[in-house]
């Protein structure tokens, strides 16, 4: 009875010497037994899979086709994403004049949404007031972010700044794969009212709320 | 007439039996402990091709994982970022560092990082991560304190009973909608305060949001 007590101690810790405790961090992918139901053959986003000549699964649409998709509302009328209009390209139509003011309805659902992107993908570099201060200046890692309350960018035309959001400019990288149309223009909208809460003075408030600060 | 059998063979087959129970408990113990997810899947952190931390850029930087996931609240899928995303930043932050030479090399010539996946479902299972994201599943339930990771491994089983946990009873996981991709958020820094209201918003938001408790086989096999 000892030696079979001995050997199954002896075999526990075996095991457990060389499996370990559950959750331990191991570099070998997990096993799968039967894995025929698990894996089968599609194709999933952002793999490699030599169908494609390329090796990606993940294509781009080929040139020239128009994604299914719904209008952009907009203030003068519905705009398809193809459509060579303000709210796409940022230009007066037909020129290459900036548009001056934001072509959507500046709702404060509108500013909600342009904070909230704006907040992903702005302030680790302008910072969350957009004073420039965000967090790589503040690590000293990226010195030159501009200040959005700089007068040159208050003055700016907003279809200029959907440029720059856009297609980047300088030191800064384009944000237009990774940020919507729409939420392009929510964050210009949002950037608006920064530049105003922070140029403003309680001379711009109504009198009665002038009144109660004092 | 000589003794076939010494005296000791009597208690043999009790040995027997105890040996085989022994045996049969430990190897029970073995695959219940050791063949399931909670141990294959759990603490698998593959070597990555470039040493990209989130406990830098999610935790230290504070940046919002959406900044790099993109489509985690539009798709079933969250993607990877493009070496474009990381270049943002490190056309100026780190730029001649040798550990970067393949996120260089990939933006300039558009060769895909080769990122190692580590959470990945069984192909019969549907999964859909803006449907989650969007209900105020924060994704620290499935994927742990990915900020506080140098290198991201799996913390969650992602089992069937794993899913049908929360499924069941969606209340208990909920939280507003704006603090999904704030992983160490919570109500209160009181426990007990924090399990209190858990309860009371938990309600309210699968209430007013009217989130469903989706258990029927066809919501994740279809
Ligand atoms: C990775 C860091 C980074 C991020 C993120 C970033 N920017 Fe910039 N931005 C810069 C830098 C650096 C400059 C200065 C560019 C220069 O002049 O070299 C700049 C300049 C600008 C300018 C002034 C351009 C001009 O005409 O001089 C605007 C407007 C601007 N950014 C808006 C934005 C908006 C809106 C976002 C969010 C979608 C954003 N930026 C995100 C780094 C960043
Ligand atoms: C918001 C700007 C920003 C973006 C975007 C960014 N990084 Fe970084 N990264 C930084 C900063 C800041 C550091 C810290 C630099 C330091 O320690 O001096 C850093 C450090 C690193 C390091 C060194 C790791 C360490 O432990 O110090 C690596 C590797 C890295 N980043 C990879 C990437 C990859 C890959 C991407 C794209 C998925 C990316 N970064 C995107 C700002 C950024
Ligand atoms: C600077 C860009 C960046 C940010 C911000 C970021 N991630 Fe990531 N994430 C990556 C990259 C690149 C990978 C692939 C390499 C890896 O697995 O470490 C990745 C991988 C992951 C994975 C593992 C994917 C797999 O293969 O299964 C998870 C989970 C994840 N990220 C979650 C998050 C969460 C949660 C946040 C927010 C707290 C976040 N990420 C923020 C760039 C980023
Ligand atoms: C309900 C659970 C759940 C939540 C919440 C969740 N994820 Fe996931 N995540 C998963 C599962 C399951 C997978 C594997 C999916 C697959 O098989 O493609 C995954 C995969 C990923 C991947 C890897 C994709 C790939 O193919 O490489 C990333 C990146 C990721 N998640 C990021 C996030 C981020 C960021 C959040 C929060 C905004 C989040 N997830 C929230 C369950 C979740
Ligand atoms: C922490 C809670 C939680 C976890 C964990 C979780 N889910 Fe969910 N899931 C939800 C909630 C909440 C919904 C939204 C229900 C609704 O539509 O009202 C949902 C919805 C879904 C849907 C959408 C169904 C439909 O009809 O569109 C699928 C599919 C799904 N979950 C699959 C999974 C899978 C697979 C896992 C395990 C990897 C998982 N979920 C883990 C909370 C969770
Ligand atoms: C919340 C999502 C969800 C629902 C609802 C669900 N499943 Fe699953 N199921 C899963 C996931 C995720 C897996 C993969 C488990 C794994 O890989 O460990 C799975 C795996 C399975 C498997 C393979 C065996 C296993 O456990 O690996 C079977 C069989 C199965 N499910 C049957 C069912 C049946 C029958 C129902 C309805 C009563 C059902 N499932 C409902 C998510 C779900």
């Amino acid at each position: 009875m000892r030696y079979v007590l001995l050997i199954l101690l002896t075999m526990v810790a075996v095991v457990f010497g060389i499996a370990g405790l559950r959750g331990h961090l191991s570099r070998k992918p997990p096993v799968e037994i039967i894995p025929d139901m698990n894996r089968q053959f599609k194709l999933r986003p952002e793999a490699a899979d030599n169908f494609f000549a390329n090796d990606h699964t993940s294509q781009l649409p080929p040139p020239g086709t128009i994604p299914r998709s719904r209008p952009i509302q907009t203030l003068s009328g519905p705009v398809y994403p193809y459509e060579d209009a303000p709210v796409n390209t940022g230009f007066i139509t037909g020129t290459t004049n900036f548009v001056a003011t934001n072509p959507l309805p500046v709702t404060p659902a509108l500013l909600q949404q342009g904070r909230e992107q704006f907040e992903i993908f702005c302030t680790p570099c302008h910072g969350a007031l957009g004073d420039g201060n965000g967090i790589t200046k503040k690590l000293g890692v990226m010195p030159s972010v501009a200040n959005l309350h700089d007068p040159r960018i208050v003055d700016m035309a907003d279809g200029e700044i959907f440029n720059t959001i856009t297609h980047g400019k300088n030191l800064m990288g384009a944000y237009g794969p990774t940020v919507p149309v729409q939420d392009r223009w929510a964050i210009i909208a949002y950037v608006r009212a920064l530049q105003l809460s922070w140029l403003g003075s309680t001379n711009d408030l109504p009198p009665d709320l002038r009144a109660a600060l004092k | 007439m000589p003794v076939i059998f010494p005296k000791w063979t009597n208690q043999l087959p009790f040995l027997i039996a105890a040996g085989l129970a022994l045996a049969g408990g430990a190897v029970t113990a073995g695959v219940t402990y050791y063949f399931t997810p909670k141990y294959s899947r759990v603490g698998y952190e593959p070597i990555q091709p470039v040493p990209f931390s989130h406990a830098v850029h999610a935790g230290q930087l504070g940046m919002d994982c959406r900044y790099c996931h993109t489509t985690v609240e539009k798709s079933w899928f969250s993607n990877i970022p493009s070496a474009s995303t990381c270049m943002n930043c490190h056309n100026q932050v780190l730029k001649d560092d040798p550990r970067l030479a393949l996120v260089r090399e990939s933006a300039t010539n558009g060769v895909p990082i080769p990122w190692v996946q580590i959470h990945r479902v069984p192909d019969y299972v549907y999964f859909n991560h803006s449907v989650h994201v969007r209900r105020g599943i924060s994704c620290v339930e499935c994927h742990g304190r990915v900020d506080q990771m140098d290198e991201v491994h799996h913390v969650q089983s992602l089992t069937m009973a794993f899913c049908l946990n929360c499924h069941r009873d969606p209340a208990a996981f909920i939280r507003p909608e704006s603090k999904v991709t704030d992983l160490g958020w919570q109500w209160n820094t009181n426990a007990d305060v924090a399990a209190e209201m858990q309860a009371t918003n938990g309600v309210k938001f699968v209430h007013d949001w009217r989130v469903q408790s989706l258990q029927n086989c066809s919501a994740c096999h279809r």
